[in-house]
């Protein structure tokens, strides 16, 4: 791997005295996709939030260990958390947009990063909802409320507001477990366009999406990263028995 | 999460079937060079009838395991195990077809006159590849990448031996012309016992396919 994009050492989460990430190291390269496995309460969500620190919000949390991106630690003191989460962006498990129009939701971002003008607004919400795959089919309503829209279009809206605002790595959560088929596949066709300009991570549950979507595949267990590797090797020859059994379905 | 008692049943099922399934292949492949030594066209007809029990397993199987494939979505060790399954499927019906040709340039052959040193040669070459496939089988059953490795080794004694006879055969064309007729015969056959040499080379492939993962040209 040439330089990676984002370089995890030695991380170490507690959640006041359970410890929830066990020495984590893992290197993520730009403009790849990786995907995060693990049965429910293995860690997966808790270390997604440590890569733009959302943790940081949570009472009793305890972090140590480094997380580089771009070679910088993110836990350093003079790191700006606002511009982090600017370049670090997440996307979460149910659409929330906010209950304002498409167009307002889509330029939140750069208006709270203080664009007002109204021609360079337009500009990066027909880009972001180009880029979310969804321009063609809300070009005609930008001015209706996102939550009118169904739910794969609002989880397509909450991707288009934070391409708004330029981000380098986005962060999903199982983006796609509460929309149906169809949304889902036209969501992951969009990771896969996605992963030419952004560093992509996603959480998820199932196994055939980790497998369609992503590069690299990381299974957790217990707050431990068992493996991680490229997923054509991770899901036919995985090297650690309980891999195997997790992604076999033989788990427990 | 659940265990998959159901599917591990299935697959156990497919992999006893594929097993029988060799055992008709072995034993055609055995019967076929067999009519060919005896001159027996009744023999000979047997191993004919035999191929439609293994094209029925052929299709019986595949459609077990595209079924697997759909409803299971295996992965991993599952996942090689239903490859390996279909890919050995393939070789065993190839197989039986060439026991077949085998057995119909038998009967084409039933009293026509033929050099009986390279008749020797061709028998020795036949228990040969019938060999190969029967330790193809037995390292499938035990997963036993050794023996599957050594197996394919054999391959290259029945290229040798194809070689040679099929220069043996040429010149006793050249030698005794009522040699001909048979002669053009066994040079198919040898050419067939040669192709099911190397399909079980394939299937101990598959077998260290299915147990390392690792995917390897051993012919
Ligand atoms: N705010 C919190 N306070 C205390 N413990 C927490 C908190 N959030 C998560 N945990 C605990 O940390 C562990 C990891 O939780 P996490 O949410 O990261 O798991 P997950 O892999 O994302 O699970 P799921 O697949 O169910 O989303 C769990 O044991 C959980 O109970
Ligand atoms: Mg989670």
């Amino acid at each position: 791997m040439s330089i990676p994009k984002i370089s995890i050492r030695d991380l170490n989460l507690y959640y006041r005295d359970t410890q929830a990430l066990k020495n984590i190291d893992i290197d993520i390269a730009s403009n790849s996709i990786s995907a995060l496995i693990g049965p429910s309460g293995c860690g997966k969500t808790t270390f997604l939030r440590t890569l733009n620190r959302m943790n940081d919000l949570i009472e009793g949390v305890r972090i140590d260990g480094t997380v580089e991106l771009d070679g910088r630690n993110v836990y350093s003191p003079d790191v700006d958390v606002v511009s982090l989460r600017k370049s670090v962006g997440m996307v979460f498990q149910r659409p929330n947009p906010f209950p304002m129009s498409i167009y307002d939701n889509v330029a939140y971002g750069p208006r709270v990063h203080g664009i007002r003008k109204k021609g360079r607004l337009d500009e990066i919400v027909e880009a972001s909802l180009r880029g979310a795959a969804l321009w063609k089919e809300v070009r005609d309503r930008l001015f209706t409320p996102a939550m009118g829209l169904s739910g794969g279009q609002q989880q397509r809206i909450c991707i288009a507001r934070l391409l708004a605002v330029e981000p380098e790595v986005v962060l999903m959560d199982e983006p796609t477990s509460a929309l149906d088929p169809v949304s889902t596949l036209k969501i992951e066709e969009l990771i896969r366009e996605l992963k030419h300009k952004y560093t992509i991570v996603i959480v998820t549950h199932s196994m055939q999406q980790a497998a369609r979507v992503s590069d690299i595949t990381a299974f957790f267990l217990d707050g431990e990263m068992v493996e991680s590797g490229d997923t054509g090797m991770m899901f036919t020859k995985p090297v650690d028995k309980r891999t195997e059994d997790y992604i076999t379905g033989r788990f427990g | 999460m659940a265990t998959r008692q159901a599917f591990d049943r299935d697959l156990a099922e497919v992999q006893q079937d594929i097993l029988r399934m060799g055992a008709l292949v072995e034993q055609s492949v055995y019967e076929s060079v067999r009519s060919l030594a005896a001159q027996d066209s009744v023999l000979a007809a047997q191993v004919i009838i035999n191929d439609e029990r293994v094209d029925e397993f052929f299709r019986d199987l595949e459609a077990k395991i595209i079924g697997l494939i759909a409803t299971q979505q295996p992965m991993a060790k599952d996942l090689r195990v239903v490859v390996t399954g279909i890919k050995i499927l393939m070789d065993l019906e190839r197989m039986s077809d060439y026991a077949v040709d085998i057995a119909q340039a038998t009967m084409c052959m039933v009293g026509e006159p033929c050099c009986g040193s390279d008749m020797a040669e061709i028998l020795r070459m036949g228990r040969l590849a019938q060999r190969m496939l029967k330790e193809g089988l037995d390292s499938y059953v035990e997963g036993n990448v050794e023996k599957a490795r050594a197996m394919c080794a054999l391959d290259d004694q029945v290229d040798y031996i194809f070689d040679h006879l099929f220069r043996a055969l040429t010149k006793s064309m050249e030698e005794n012309p009522a040699f001909v007729p048979s002669g053009a015969h066994l040079l198919y056959v040898i050419r067939y016992l040669e192709r099911i040499a190397d399909h079980a080379t394939n299937v101990g492939e598959a077998v260290i396919y299915q147990v390392t993962g690792e995917r390897r040209e051993l012919n």
